[in-house]
């Protein structure tokens, strides 16, 4: 307990270093812009943000991505409440009484809400985190080959068992991303494998990098573009009346609604902490618990502050709860912390347990910059509400060519070769016209990321067994979570078969 | 083109990428290699089998018609959202071709002022400034403060003396 203070005393340090201050305060003010454009989230942000880290130390450069991340989270809700629109799929649950309570002339009483439930979610997140991580990363010590292994199985299984999409689809979204970074060189034997139509291009590999910003970037802006058309172009901007003396009275409002929030911190960060639920469903549950746990459920859908303050707590909780994985076990629990992970690849870190040990400035300068990156994400969201909504007012024809150049230059800039550019462009254009089918496409990121760490721990657990695959059942922490993994990767077959049932009985 | 009829063709176009990936997978031993463990094809071998089921499986619900996509007779792009989007995704091809030949700073400004003049409308003031303005941004951000040098194509000559100014 002690101890862990005197390394979080340490972490401070580090965050109140001039440079890193500064990191923290661009990375949440960039963040919350891109949280509250319409379409764009902390995954887009991240994804095409991370080519311009590669020259700050590797722990300036995961504080700037945790604080956009940390941003986008909180500003997510500014569009869900002043256009209706959700600004990413994490503040969906946002839009629900968010919308209504901006249409009745208190945006600025929803916007309040959302930012101090943000703060108290992230603040509650952080902490939980502070004192769960180092015992967990402890534990993970002792992991060898196959129990890596196991969990990677624990994470894809997330996915397929809890995951709301097509069994198949699912299926193939993991596979296709694992065998993407395939592509290259066989680490083991060190031959050329999978050079695709023996383009030499494809001998460096899939930078995970690559099929991110293909599929956050170009996929996503496409998709945008769409919705754009779709929608005629047009959006319905509600008013906001923001004064010093309102805020204050709208402070005082908040404080009935602190069993919500306080709810959906601590559900968002356990949800959070799973890598196929995180923080959209996490949103979405505390919405309803909250509802259920009010005095007047009925008020809910026609403005009831409670129904900001659960979701906007439980999303921002979340968000630190999917670092809780990524840091101890070196598994993402969301798609925004799986292409940290795989910056850290790119920084020549190494992700699992022995960070804690090895590389201990950076993970608690990271953990205390969340503590930094909360105060900061308030202060700028409440002192910069109106400049925020000045900015949702930019065309989108403006922001769209500025976005996708950004793309091309980051799709660009990892490897230096146009060849890349071009498979970027591909994913893009391929991962949209998927989107529409419905194929969840954050299954292979993750993968693509998880790969070249599941390929080399599933081959030396069987060099070590000789080939029996006995060795993910019969040790005390492997056997668990792989008998676990397959519960859950067959859940989908038990619930048709149980269903089946039901309907032969009736 | 209906959803459902593009559902059927995108399962049929991936099933077969996967059987390409099996095939190209068999170049390394996919089977148990003596003192070596698994064989380097093994991996993607596997998983593109898994690939290739999966696309099995999507095939067969949709002749069953299960499911929400198999089931849509909706349009797949609607023309005018074709042309939109199908705009974008052409300009952003173009634009790439263009880097090895004119570079970054002939093609960037080009796509801008495609996509704010004849996408956005804006007016020709504004989208001119911001075209030309973008890419000395980008220069100033990503090759001198960042050093990540960007390609110019056949107007490399033009950045010599930036260059010795600045690098």
């Amino acid at each position: 307990m002690l101890e862990i203070l005197g390394l979080l005393a340490d972490g401070f340090t580090i965050v109140f270093q001039l440079q890193n201050l500064l990191l923290i305060i661009g990375g949440c003010a960039l963040g919350l812009f891109i949280g509250a454009m319409p379409g764009l989230g902390s995954v887009n942000g991240v994804a095409i943000l991370l080519p311009l880290t590669f020259l700050v130390p590797p722990t300036g450069a995961i504080i700037f991505l945790a604080a956009i991340y940390y941003g986008a989270m909180y500003g997510g809700a500014i569009s869900s409440i002043m256009l209706g629109i959700p600004g990413a799929s994490t503040a969906v649950a946002t839009t629900f009484d968010g919308r209504p309570l901006a249409k009745q002339g208190l945006a600025d009483l929803a916007l309040t809400g959302a930012a101090f439930a943000s703060f108290i979610g992230g603040t509650i997140a952080v902490i939980l985190f502070t004192f769960f991580a180092p015992p967990l990363a402890h534990v993970a010590l002792v992991f060898g080959a196959p129990e890596e292994f196991a969990l990677m199985m624990l994470a894809f299984a997330t996915f397929v068992g809890l995951g709301n999409d097509d069994l198949f689809k699912t299926l193939f979204s993991i596979c296709i991303g694992l065998v993407l970074s395939a592509v290259g060189f066989d680490i083991i034997s060190g031959e050329p494998r999978l050079v695709l139509w023996d383009i030499i291009g494809f001998m460096h590999g899939v930078n995970f990098l690559v099929l991110a910003i293909g599929i956050y970037g170009i996929g996503e802006m496409l998709w945008t573009v769409e919705e754009h058309v779709l929608g005629g172009g047009k959006s319905m901007m509600s008013e906001a009346n923001v004064t010093v003396k309102r805020t204050i009275t709208n402070i005082k409002l908040l404080a009935k609604t602190w069993k919500a929030t306080i709810m959906g911190s601590f559900l968002g960060y356990f949800v959070g902490i799973l890598p196929a639920a995180g923080a959209t469903p996490g949103s979405l549950m505390a919405y309803g618990i909250a509802k259920q746990i009010s005095k007047e459920p009925e008020k809910f859908g026609d403005g009831a502050l409670e129904g900001v303050c659960a979701p906007e707590a439980a999303n921002n909780a979340a968000s630190t709860g999917s670092m809780l994985p990524m840091l101890t076990l070196g598994i993402p629990g969301s798609p925004t912390t799986a292409i940290l992970l795989g910056g850290m690849v790119i920084w020549g870190l190494e992700p699992g347990p022995r960070l804690f040990v090895d590389h201990g400035d950076f993970v608690w300068g990271l953990i205390a910059s969340l503590y930094a990156a909360n105060v900061f994400a308030l202060l700028i969201n409440i002192a910069f509400i109106p400049v925020f909504i000045k900015i949702l007012k930019t065309p989108f024809t403006i922001l769209a060519p500025v976005i996708f150049v950004l793309c091309l230059i980051g799709g660009y800039a990892p490897t230096q070769d146009m060849h890349d550019v071009w498979l970027m462009l591909a994913f893009g254009i391929v991962g949209y016209l998927m989107r529409k089918l419905d194929y969840p496409l954050a299954p292979a990121v993750l993968a693509i990321v998880l790969g070249p760490l599941a390929e080399p721990a599933l081959r030396q657990s069987l060099i070590i067994s000789d080939g029996s695959f006995s060795i993910f059942f019969n040790r005390a922490y492997a056997g668990p979570i792989m008998v676990v993994a397959l519960v859950l990767l067959f859940l989908p077959l038990l619930k048709m078969a149980y269903n089946k049932y039901q309907s032969v009985r009736s | 083109m209906t959803v459902r009829t593009a559902e059927l063709l995108m399962a049929v176009m991936m099933g077969a990428f996967s059987v390409y990936l099996m095939y190209k997978s068999l170049e390394l031993p996919i089977g148990w290699v003596e003192d070596e463990g698994p064989g380097g094809g093994a991996w993607p071998f596997w998983l593109s089998a898994v690939m290739l089921i999966s696309c099995f499986g999507i095939i067969y619900n949709w002749f069953r018609k299960k499911g929400k996509i198999a089931n849509s007779m909706k349009t797949y792009i609607q023309s005018h959202v074709f042309i939109e989007v199908g705009a974008v995704a052409v300009a952003l091809i173009i634009t790439v071709a263009l880097f090895s030949f004119i570079g970054i700073y002939g093609a960037l400004p080009l796509f801008l002022l495609f996509y704010l003049k004849v996408l956005g409308k804006h007016r020709w003031l504004f989208s001119i400034t911001f075209a030309v303005v973008t890419p000395i941004i980008i220069f100033y951000f990503f090759e001198i403060t960042l050093k990540i040098i960007l390609p110019k194509g056949i107007t490399e000559p033009l950045f010599l003396p930036l260059y010795k100014m600045f690098l």
